[in-house]
């Protein structure tokens, strides 16, 4: 009897072909999945990891917040972040030839807490994220910038201080 | 015997229109392929080449043709060329006989589909060939399967067929097209459902196509008997196993979906219509269904088809000799 048992699953069986081919041509007229760029684009980009970019400073939106601790810097995995801290501006002659040190002198020469370069290798960045979790000041976010494309390894090496001097 | 120029004219036409047929065929088919695969699978398939992808198959064919013909060290250089040959070269007389139309046929043989199984016989050579000649394990594994497959598959094939030619008597195709009449209803279809669905599982099978194409599957035997081959090598077993797809179908059109025949419109137009019907049917199967292992396919075949297509015939002989 398990034979015919057997035989009765196997006859029984070809209705799944039926709903196999349901399934596919339920497919082939729904709509598609793939968004088709460059004709359309994605709607969810808001919330897309994308390479980092400064967090522009709230007294003065055309600095950003970052006061080169260095921490991203340090702390990033493959080392893709270059921070320079910015040379302060010159003062006057005299002040410089006063080498001699009394705490007063001292005082007066001042260190910069702006980035006067800072550069950012997307080529060696898996956007982990410890560089946003970890500044200090808040500086640092994600961009939403989806499609980034380009022919030349340079074009990938951001220099992220650019969109600020436009201002 | 007197040599008819007036037939042989007509042959000669015929043999052309066939081989331009088949070129205009299998570009379409390769071209509707991928796109009805990329629908399937709810993407848009080729795109960018022309519009919506329609020059995709002319830049494939280009590209093959272009690249360079290895042949693989140690291989056996008359086997390894001739194989591919021999897989494309029956395209033409297997399409001979068939009815496309009224009057539309290359050569009226009475022995039809005997033709037409004897010349698929000739692929099964040139797997053979492929796999040995290439000089390669799993190009000699992969011809083996499609062999053994092959053959296999070939026996319920015919009884299929056999059981059409007791019911109307004859191995004429054009004699069996002319036999059924316009509707569904007239067609052998109807009258021997379970050969038609033999004969269609028997078609896939013998192609080589999903779910029946472990010997080429690309992820299991690195492409099985077609490995070696790059080029224009490949692109000849390609365009056989297009071409075997259109007879095939063309068969299944002849014997079991009425041919030409068709209540308005031309027959020709019909014949075309309900053959891509078939061969759409095939590839939807292909991104339908899971291959089926090497000891699946054969127990399918040995076990299910073979008594099954004897139970068919057997049945139409006896229903055919009381009633």
């Amino acid at each position: 009897m398990s034979a015919l048992r057997q035989i009765w699953d196997d006859v029984a069986g070809l209705w799944s072909l039926v709903v196999g081919l349901k399934v596919t041509g339920a497919y082939f007229v729904k709509d598609q999945v793939t968004v088709h760029y460059p004709r359309n684009e994605v709607d969810n980009l808001e919330s897309f990891r994308g390479p980092i970019e400064l967090v522009e400073s709230s007294d003065d939106p055309a600095k950003p917040r970052c006061i080169v601790c260095m921490t991203c810097a340090s702390i990033c995995p493959h080392e893709c972040i270059t921070v320079v801290r910015k040379k302060p501006a010159k003062t006057e002659e005299g002040d410089d030839k006063k080498e001699s040190g009394s705490g007063k002198d001292e005082v007066k020469k001042k260190v910069s807490k702006e980035p006067g370069r800072f550069t950012y290798d997307y080529t060696r960045c898996c956007l982990c994220g410890f560089c946003v979790e970890n500044c200090p000041a808040h500086s640092i976010r994600f961009s939403n910038r989806g499609y980034l494309a380009g022919f030349d390894k340079d074009a990938f090496v951001f220099d992220l201080l650019e969109r600020f001097k436009t201002r | 015997m007197p040599f008819d120029v007036l037939q042989f004219v007509y042959l000669v036409v015929a043999v052309v229109a066939i081989a331009i047929f088949v070129a205009v065929s299998a570009l379409l088919l390769v071209y509707l392929e991928r796109k009805v695969a990329g629908h399937i699978q709810r993407r848009p398939g080729p795109f960018e080449v022309g519009p919506h992808g329609i020059l995709q198959t002319m830049a494939d064919a280009l590209k093959l043709i272009g690249k360079q013909p290895f042949k693989p060290d140690g291989a056996d250089s008359i086997l390894f060329w001739l194989a591919p040959i021999l897989a494309f070269a029956p395209a033409l007389p297997l399409l001979l006989p068939i009815p496309f139309g009224p009057l539309l046929t290359g050569l009226e043989v009475n022995l039809g589909l005997v033709l037409i199984l004897a010349f698929s016989g000739i692929n099964v050579l040139a797997l053979c060939m492929a796999g040995w000649g290439s000089n390669n394990k799993w190009a000699l594994l992969g011809a083996a399967r499609s062999v053994a497959q092959s053959v296999g598959y070939e026996i319920p094939l015919l009884m299929s067929v056999l059981a059409v030619a007791f019911m109307t008597g004859t191995l004429n195709l054009s004699q069996i097209v002319a036999d059924q009449g316009p509707w569904p209803w007239h067609w052998n279809m109807f009258t021997q459902p379970l050969a038609f669905f033999i004969y269609f599982t028997c078609a896939v099978a013998e192609t080589n196509r999903a779910p029946f194409d472990l010997p080429e599957a690309e992820s299991e035997l690195t492409a099985g008997f077609h490995t070696e081959y790059s080029g224009m090598g490949f692109g000849l077993f390609f365009l056989a196993e297009y071409t075997n797809m259109i007879v095939v179908c063309s068969v299944a059109t002849a014997l079991f979906l009425g041919g030409w025949q068709a209540p308005f419109l031309p027959g020709f137009w019909w014949f075309l219509i309900k053959m891509y019907l078939l061969l759409l049917m095939i590839m939807w199967f292909r991104w339908t269904y899971p291959r089926l292992r090497f000891d699946q396919l054969l127990n399918l075949n040995w076990k299910w088809l073979l008594p099954l297509s004897l139970v068919n015939l057997l049945a139409t002989a006896f229903i055919m000799k009381v009633f």
